[in-house]
C-alpha cells in the first residue's frame, strides 16, 4: 500500500496546512491517514511518511511510539477505552471497568476472542461530567459514549457486532 | 447575568454561522481590523485584566506585548489539548460556540500580527477538529479568514493541528514540539515562545476559554469585563465541577463566587448528602484543600485561593467526601502523572516512577511510617528541579495530602 497513491488527495491537504520548508509537521496526521487501513501502522508506512517528509523511520517510530492513540500492532478492531482517572473513578468508573471486563470475559488490556473489542483503561478524556464514559478508537476515528452503564455498553458492542463490517 | 463564554445556554444555535452573526458575531474582529491598530487591540486586552485560563493565569494582553516584532513571520497557537484531570470546558466551547472561540483566535492573530494560526486539539479530540474545520471553511466562505480581510492588507488561516495522546503537549513548549511533527517534550526556557515560539518564530499561546472571552472585550471594552469580576480576577470564569457532587457540570461564574455557592447552589451538594471532605481546585495537579466552613465560604478568585495554600488554577473543580481516603486519591493522581511524564527530565522520569512505586506498596502491605515518610522525601525533593510543571504538578497533591490529611496515612495493617 502506498499512502502517497492510495491517499493522494488527503496527503496533498495535510501537507498544505504547513510552511513547506517544515513539512515534518505533517507527520501526526499522516500517521493517522496510514493508522485507517487496518488500526495500526507497519513498517512499510512509517517508511513512505519518512520518505514524504525526508526524515528517517526511526524518527517516525518514536513518534508513534511516544503517542498513545498510534499503534504499532494489531489488536482488536475496536479499543474500548475507558477513563478510569481520579474524577470518573469518583463516579464508579472502576466498579464499571469492572463489571465490563466480567461481562467480556477479558482483563483490562486483552481482545474479546472474536477480535471486536480490546479494552483498555485510558487517562482523563476530558469527559470527567458525564462518567462512566470511554472512548471507541477504531481504524476510522474515534467517538464518545457518555453517562454509560454496562448494560449500555454491552448493546452497543452487540450493534457493533452486527453492523456489517467484517471483523478480521 | 446573560453568558460571556456559554452563550449557547441562552442562544442554542450559536453553532451556526448566521445565527453567530446576528448576535455580533464577527463584529469585534472586524472593527478591530478595520478601525484599529493591533497595538490599540493589546491595550484593550490589557486594560480588561483578562488572565490566562488555561492554569497560569498569567495577564494575557501583558503576554502579547512580550513578542518579538524584530523576527517575522509570528504564529498564534490556541492550546485546546485539555487533559487535566477535572478539565473538560474547552471542548464544551468549541462543540457549542465554536466561531466565538475562533473570532478570539482571529483577534489574537491580528493583535500580533500573525497570519496563520493553529488549533492544537488533543486527539481524543477527533470529532471536534472535524467540526472546527467545518466551521473554519464556513468562515472562509463568508470572508472572514483569508486574504486581504474586508479590504484591508491583512490575511489570516486557522489550521486545526490533532495532537495524538499526551497530557504533556498541554503544555506550550511541548506543544510547539509536536506541531514541528517531534514527540511532545517541553523546552528549557526561556527563550519563551513570544520570543522562540513555532519553527523558532515568535509565537503567543493562549487557552480557548481564554481566547473566546476576547470577541466581547473588544466589543463591550475593558471597564465592562472588569465589572464582572473581583479587583484582583477580572471576568468571568468556567468552573469546570467533578466528583462527589449532584450536579457535575461546567458552570461560568463570575470570580469571586464561593466553593459553597458553586457546589450546593449550581452543583446541587454531595451525593447522599455526605459532607465534603477536600477541594482540588484546579484538577490532579491541585494541592488538596481541608475544608470547613471557612473554606466554603471563600471566594473563588485567584489571589483568595491562594491564601487556603493551593492555586485556582483551571478552575477544575473535584470535590471529594468523607466517603473517600486521600491515599487513594494520590493513587490515582500518581498514576496519571506517571502514564504522562515525557521521561525528558530526569527528577520526573524518576520520581513519579518511583512515587508510583511506593503508593502500590503503601496501598498492597498497608501504611507504614517508613513508606509514607518516603514517598513524601520523594515528593520533596523532586520539587524546583523539574524541567517544566508537570513534575511539580505530580508533587502537589502527594505532599499536601499526607501533610494535611495524616490521619488517612495512618498504619491500618502490618504483617510483619
Amino acid at each position: 500500500m502506498s499512502l502517497a497513491k492510495k491517499y493522494s488527495k488527503e496527503v496533498k491537504q495535510i501537507l498544505s496546512k504547513y510552511p513547506a520548508e517544515h513539512k515534518r509537521s505533517a507527520v501526526m496526521p499522516l500517521l493517522y491517514l496510514a493508522q485507517r487501513e487496518e488500526g495500526y501502522i507497519n513498517k512499510e508506512a512509517m517508511q513512505e511518511i519518512g520518505k514524504l517528509l525526508d526524515i528517517t523511520e526511526t524518527e517516525v517510530a518514536s513518534i508513534v511510539g511516544f503517542y498513545t492513540l498510534y499503534h504499532d500492532k494489531k489488536e482488536g478492531k475496536y479499543r474500548m477505552q475507558v477513563c478510569t482517572d481520579l474524577p470518573c473513578a469518583l463516579r464508579g468508573a472502576d466498579q464499571f471497568m469492572e463489571s465490563l471486563c466480567e461481562h467480556l470475559g477479558i482483563k483490562v488490556g486483552e481482545t474479546t476472542a472474536d477480535g471486536l473489542i480490546t479494552l483498555e483503561s485510558v487517562t482523563c478524556l476530558a469527559g470527567c461530567d458525564k462518567a462512566p464514559m470511554f472512548q471507541l478508537q477504531s481504524p476510522d476515528g474515534l467517538e464518545y459514549h457518555e453517562n454509560m452503564t454496562v448494560d449500555k455498553t454491552m448493546e452497543l458492542i452487540e450493534a457493533l457486532k452486527k453492523s456489517g463490517t467484517e471483523v478480521k | 447575568m446573560a453568558s460571556v463564554i456559554l452563550r449557547h445556554r441562552e442562544i442554542p444555535d450559536i453553532n451556526k454561522l448566521n445565527i453567530y452573526k446576528k448576535n455580533g458575531g464577527f463584529v469585534a474582529f472586524k472593527n478591530a481590523v478595520t478601525k484599529m491598530q493591533p497595538s490599540e487591540v493589546t491595550d484593550v486586552v490589557k486594560n480588561s485584566g483578562l488572565r490566562g485560563r488555561g492554569g497560569a493565569g498569567f495577564p494575557t494582553g501583558v503576554k502579547w506585548s512580550f513578542i518579538d516584532n524584530k523576527n517575522w513571520p509570528h504564529y498564534v497557537v490556541a492550546n485546546a489539548d485539555e487533559s487535566e484531570p477535572g478539565t473538560f470546558k474547552d471542548r464544551e466551547i468549541m462543540e457549542s460556540n465554536p466561531f466565538q472561540f475562533l473570532e478570539g483566535v482571529a483577534l489574537a492573530s491580528y493583535a500580533v500580527g500573525a497570519n496563520a494560526a493553529y488549533v492544537y486539539l488533543r486527539g481524543e479530540f477527533w470529532q471536534v477538529a472535524a467540526f472546527l474545520d467545518e466551521k473554519i471553511a464556513e468562515m472562509e466562505a463568508a470572508g472572514y479568514l483569508g486574504e486581504n480581510l474586508f479590504g484591508t492588507e491583512y490575511s489570516l488561516k486557522i489550521y486545526t493541528h490533532l495532537g495524538a495522546g499526551a497530557y504533556i503537549c498541554g503544555e506550550e513548549t511541548a506543544m510547539l514540539e509536536s506541531i514541528e511533527g517531534k514527540r511532545g517534550q517541553p523546552r528549557i526556557r526561556p527563550p519563551f515562545p513570544a520570543v522562540y515560539g513555532l519553527y523558532g518564530k515568535p509565537t503567543v499561546v493562549n487557552n480557548v476559554e481564554t481566547l473566546t472571552n476576547l470577541p466581547l472585550i473588544i466589543q463591550n471594552g475593558a471597564d465592562w469585563y472588569k465589572s464582572l469580576g473581583t479587583p484582583d480576577s477580572a471576568g468571568v470564569k468556567i468552573f469546570s465541577l467533578s466528583g462527589r457532587v449532584r450536579k457535575p457540570g461546567n458552570y461560568e461564574l463570575p470570580f469571586g463566587t464561593t466553593f459553597r455557592q458553586l457546589i450546593y447552589e449550581h452543583g446541587g451538594g454531595i451525593l447522599d448528602g455526605h459532607p465534603v471532605k477536600a477541594i482540588m481546585p484546579a484538577g490532579a495537579s491541585s494541592s488538596f484543600i481541608l475544608v470547613d466552613d471557612k473554606v466554603l465560604n471563600t471566594p473563588m478568585d485567584y489571589a483568595s485561593v491562594r491564601t487556603l495554600g493551593a492555586d485556582l488554577g483551571s478552575a477544575s473543580v473535584i470535590v471529594i467526601d468523607d466517603t473517600v481516603s486521600i491515599d487513594w486519591v494520590i493513587n490515582k493522581t500518581i498514576h496519571f502523572f506517571k502514564h504522562e511524564s515525557c521521561g525528558k527530565c530526569t527528577p520526573c522520569r524518576e520520581g513519579t516512577y518511583w512515587m508510583m512505586h511506593l503508593i502500590d506498596r503503601i496501598h498492597k502491605n498497608g501504611h507504614s511510617k517508613a513508606d509514607v515518610d518516603l514517598l513524601l522525601n520523594v515528593a520533596r525533593q523532586m520539587q524546583n528541579k523539574c524541567l517544566c510543571p508537570l513534575g511539580e504538578f505530580s508533587t502537589m497533591a502527594v505532599v499536601t495530602g499526607i501533610e494535611r490529611f495524616s490521619q488517612d496515612f495512618k498504619v491500618v495493617s502490618r504483617n510483619s
